[in-house]
């Protein structure tokens, strides 16, 4: 009876950290596959978002779900602003100045927070509902947990059905495939651009805040954790949902239970792993091989 | 029958469900100027494709001088003597047209590899570059920029790259397109004054190109063989008008 | 029409070697009246600051990393994010040795760390050099991850986190010994390396394979149809960019007589990649101006007031990004070309 509850406690402490990742990563994923942009600058949206978040609820005093949103639109509206002012400029620049550039921006961001907020780490206050435990007939467990593994499925779900079932997600998937036929085609690239990257841009938000607990939150997230979106998001596939989907909830799995039994460089894995992945398949699980 | 330069047997390539080349039987001859025209999307360049081994033919062979070499890889070939140009011009921009061209050259000689002495030593690479440059009147283009070039004399720097490679295959890919038609002569210049012995086919669609310098041309649609034979006689032939040929491209022809 | 020769003789008397293009290409490798003096300004250095030669020294190490990284980047357009891979490597092949008594002559050690640096990059560029782009780039992370990672598992030998420090190396020559307090035998023994190092790479850059690199570099699929084997070059590149990065680390760990995991975290894989744009790659130079210019304001701002440093320091990132790709020397170059080359054709 241990056994099961131990195992089932790893397996959602996993799956809850997996779906953190994911909701923080599926706005990369998509952009990344939609515009060819190696943006390293995500953690960076994600940490915005998640202090705009954490603090509308510690010192603004605002109800969680206002606080979400509150999270996403900044981060969103932030994002349009440097797509237009910035981003836009390097879309056909080589993957080198990308790099540079997102990475200068990522400094940046770092910097701004240190400056205007502090180095300390902030902690979310989870509201009374979500704290504690949940019954879940067999073994009590954190209900914040299951709480995010059920919303990052609905997310998950959520966009998916968008992609395939509405027409902006059409227009999404097919300028992923073929950016020029799209545009032949009519479809307005460039607002579909700013479109996408501001959604991610408010996912990342959303993870960046319900994960504050996870990952953390200081002004270092954007570089302690490029390293794994980076890697959920090439392992998945460029532009797929269920590929980021699938990769985070791996990962965050892996993590989790490495963390537990060799909490000493057994990341070690999870680099072999993705390496090994990547040769198998450079386009990802789910991505589009390269004509 | 002497035994030709290029020749194919059944050559076929498919994509899935289309077939882009179907059962391409032809011959390149030593020193040929042959031309190879057809309607868009006629299956040219995957020809072309296949004869450099960027492709991999689902059916058929290719030989070269009697040779199987439809296994081998497009390096391999190009070591053998069958050099291409692309449509787009594939150049190091960057760097001057006589770079450009010394890089093929030191690359057919077998100096690239080497490490341990300056590249300015190869006073061969260099002067056989000088010379091909010379050759298609570009000598003055030597030092400058290929970014900088007009595109028609960009297009003879690609027709320079493939040149210095020494082939005995020369496959030029639309040799005129894009030049602006105010420079289009130098492209029929160049392509009047390559070496005799070399077999040179070339896809093209001006036809004022074509019956200018070819003295065999082959017809492609829908990825076979329609029609072959002299300009005159393709350009005579009824059918091959109905389908490709057209009242401008006679008129060309005549004037 | 004869076979071989022309047509008609060319009309312009000044075609074949005469021609100045011609010229030029053969007096490209030749020494450049300016090209000794960053050498006597590092010698004067040692003169005129005799306090600073541990800064000297660092900077010194830092410029060979960068020129390694150079080979890779600014030659044969490699992009990578996991350079530290190969000078933490060539670190803990020198400190280990070093720490575990079983070699500790500086000279050959630096052979060793190249030797180990190269074969991590012969391996690991024979796999992942048949990728590109962002797969290459997560790929090149993902191995420096997984070695720093391994570095870390096997604390128990190569120091963890803490690393290894007080390393025994002998003198050099048998003669010169490093003083932990007096930079003086580090800085003129980096020197010395360095300079062999530069000496190696400015041939190799000026050779018809440095050249095939610019190839390669400029336009991939021309290489591939006239026939060059793209791959083995690019490999050997890799492996030789590596052995130079090994090198540098050895360096690193001798004259700090130190070597700990951050020999192969990615903030030092990120510092050199922004060090060698800073000064501009692909130009020999640009790895010596970059890490001139960046050592010198990070070692006065950083320390004074390191978030405004990290602050200044994404602006300048996101400005050479969006106006100056090509560093110091680009600009530079583009000055020159607007207003030093009157006369020229425009």
């Amino acid at each position: 009876m241990d056994f099961v509850a131990d195992f089932v406690g790893i397996v959602f402490g996993g799956l809850a950290a997996g779906t953190v990742l994911f909701i923080v990563s599926v706005g990369l994923s998509v952009t990344m596959g939609l515009m060819g942009f190696v943006n390293l600058a995500h953690g960076a949206f994600a940490m915005f978002g998640g202090y705009v978040i954490v603090l509308g609820m510690n010192r603004a005093h605002l109800g969680f779900a206002w606080a979400l949103a509150l999270g996403f639109v900044a981060t969103a509206a932030l994002s349009v602003v440097l797509e237009r002012a910035l981003y836009r400029r390097l879309y056909r620049a080589g993957e080198l100045d990308q790099v540079l550039f997102t990475i200068g921006l990522v400094l940046i961001f770092i910097a701004g927070t240190i400056l205007v907020i502090g180095p300390e780490s902030q902690t979310l206050q989870l509201p009374v509902e979500l704290g504690g435990q949940i019954n879940l007939g067999f073994m009590h467990y954190r209900t914040y947990s299951i709480f995010l593994i059920v919303v990052g499925f609905v997310i998950a779900l959520g966009i998916w059905l968008a992609f395939e079932r509405t027409r902006i997600g059409a227009q999404i998937r097919a300028t992923v495939d073929n950016r020029r036929m799209a545009e032949s085609l009519g479809i307005n690239v460039d607002r579909l651009f700013t479109i996408t990257f501001a959604f991610g841009s408010g996912m990342a938000a959303i993870g960046g805040g319900l994960g504050a607990e996870f990952l953390g939150l200081n002004p270092q997230y954007p570089l302690i954790y490029l390293v794994y979106f980076l890697i959920v998001v090439s392992a998945g596939g460029l532009g797929s949902v269920l590929g980021v989907y699938c990769a985070s909830l791996l990962l965050g799995l892996l993590d989790f239970v490495l963390k537990l039994y060799l909490p000493q460089g057994g990341t070690i894995f999870i680099y072999a792993l993705t390496i090994l992945l990547l040769l198998w398949r450079p386009q990802g699980l789910f991505g589009r091989k390269e004509t | 029958m002497s035994q030709a330069r290029l020749e194919t047997q059944a050559l076929s390539r498919r994509f899935g469900a289309l077939t882009a080349v179907e059962d391409i039987d032809f011959r390149l001859e030593t020193g040929a100027r042959h031309a190879l025209i057809g309607p868009n999307g006629a299956g040219k360049t995957t020809f072309v494709n296949l004869l450099t081994g960027v492709l991999r033919p689902t059916g058929g062979r290719v030989l070269l001088g009697g040779r199987d070499i439809t296994a081998r890889a497009q390096a391999e070939r190009v070591k053998l003597g069958i050099a291409r140009t692309f449509q787009i011009n594939r150049l190091f921009r960057g760097l001057s047209a006589l770079e450009n061209v010394c890089i093929a050259v030191a690359e057919r000689v077998g100096a690239a590899p080497s490490m341990v002495y300056p590249a300015g030593w190869r006073t061969d690479v260099i002067d056989e570059a000088m010379q091909i440059l010379a050759m298609l009147r570009l000598a003055d283009a030597a030092g400058r920029r290929v970014s900088e070039l007009a595109y028609g004399r960009q297009r003879l720097i690609e027709l320079a790259i493939a040149i210095g490679l020494k082939p005995e295959v020369l496959l030029l890919d639309e040799p005129a397109a894009g030049v602006p038609s105010a420079e289009s002569h130098i492209i029929l210049d160049a392509l009047q004054r390559l070496p005799e012995h070399i077999a040179v086919l070339i896809i093209e669609h001006d036809m004022d190109v074509v019956f200018r310098f070819a003295t065999r041309v082959t017809v492609m649609v829908g990825g076979a063989i329609f029609a072959e034979g002299t300009p005159r006689e393709i350009e005579a032939n009824p059918q091959v008008r109905a389908v490709y040929l057209g009242q401008a491209a006679r008129r060309a022809a005549h004037a | 029409m004869s076979a071989v020769a022309p047509v008609a003789p060319p009309t312009d008397a000044t075609s074949r070697i005469d021609h100045p293009a011609a010229r030029a290409l053969m007096r490209r490798h030749r020494i450049r009246w300016w090209e000794p003096l960053p050498w006597l300004a590092a010698g004067a250095s040692y003169f005129a600051f005799p306090e600073y030669l541990g800064f000297g020294t660092e900077l010194l190490i830092v410029i060979l990393f960068a020129l390694s990284l150079d080979l890779a980047l600014g030659y044969a357009g490699i992009v990578t994010l996991g350079h530290a891979a190969f000078f933490g490597g060539g670190a803990y092949a020198v400190g280990m040795l070093a720490f575990y008594g079983v070699w500790t002559e500086p000279i050959t050690g630096l052979v060793l760390a190249a030797a180990a640096a190269g074969v991590i990059g012969l391996l690991s560029g024979l796999v992942l050099l048949r990728t590109s782009g962002l797969t290459l780039l997560m790929l090149t992370i993902c191995t420096m991850a997984l070695l720093e990672q391994a570095a870390n598992m096997g604390r128990t030998y190569t120091g963890g986190f803490d690393g290894l420090p007080g390393l025994p190396i002998a003198p050099v020559f048998g003669v010169f010994e490093f003083n932990p307090l007096y930079s003086t035998t580090q800085f003129l023994y980096t020197l010395g390396v360095l300079f062999v190092c530069f000496v190696f790479v400015r041939t190799l850059i000026y050779s018809p394979f440095g050249q095939s690199l610019t190839g390669i570099r400029e336009n991939l699929l021309r290489m591939h149809a006239i026939g060059s084997p793209v791959r083995r070059r690019l490999v050997i590149c890799y492996t030789i960019s590596a052995a130079i990065a090994g090198v540098a680390g050895g360096l690193w760990a001798q004259t700090n007589a130190f070597v700990n995991l951050s020999a192969l975290d990615l903030d030092r894989a990120a510092t050199v990649l922004i060090v060698l744009i800073l000064g501009g790659y692909g130009r020999l130079y640009g790895a010596f101006i970059g890490a001139v210019v960046y050592l010198t304001l990070e070692h006065f701002l950083a320390q004074i007031y390191p978030t405004a440093w990290q602050l200044g320091l994404g602006i300048l990132l996101v400005l050479i990004a969006l106006f100056a790709r090509n560093g110091i020397l680009g600009l530079g170059e583009a000055l020159w070309r607007r207003y030093g080359a009157e006369g020229s054709t425009p």
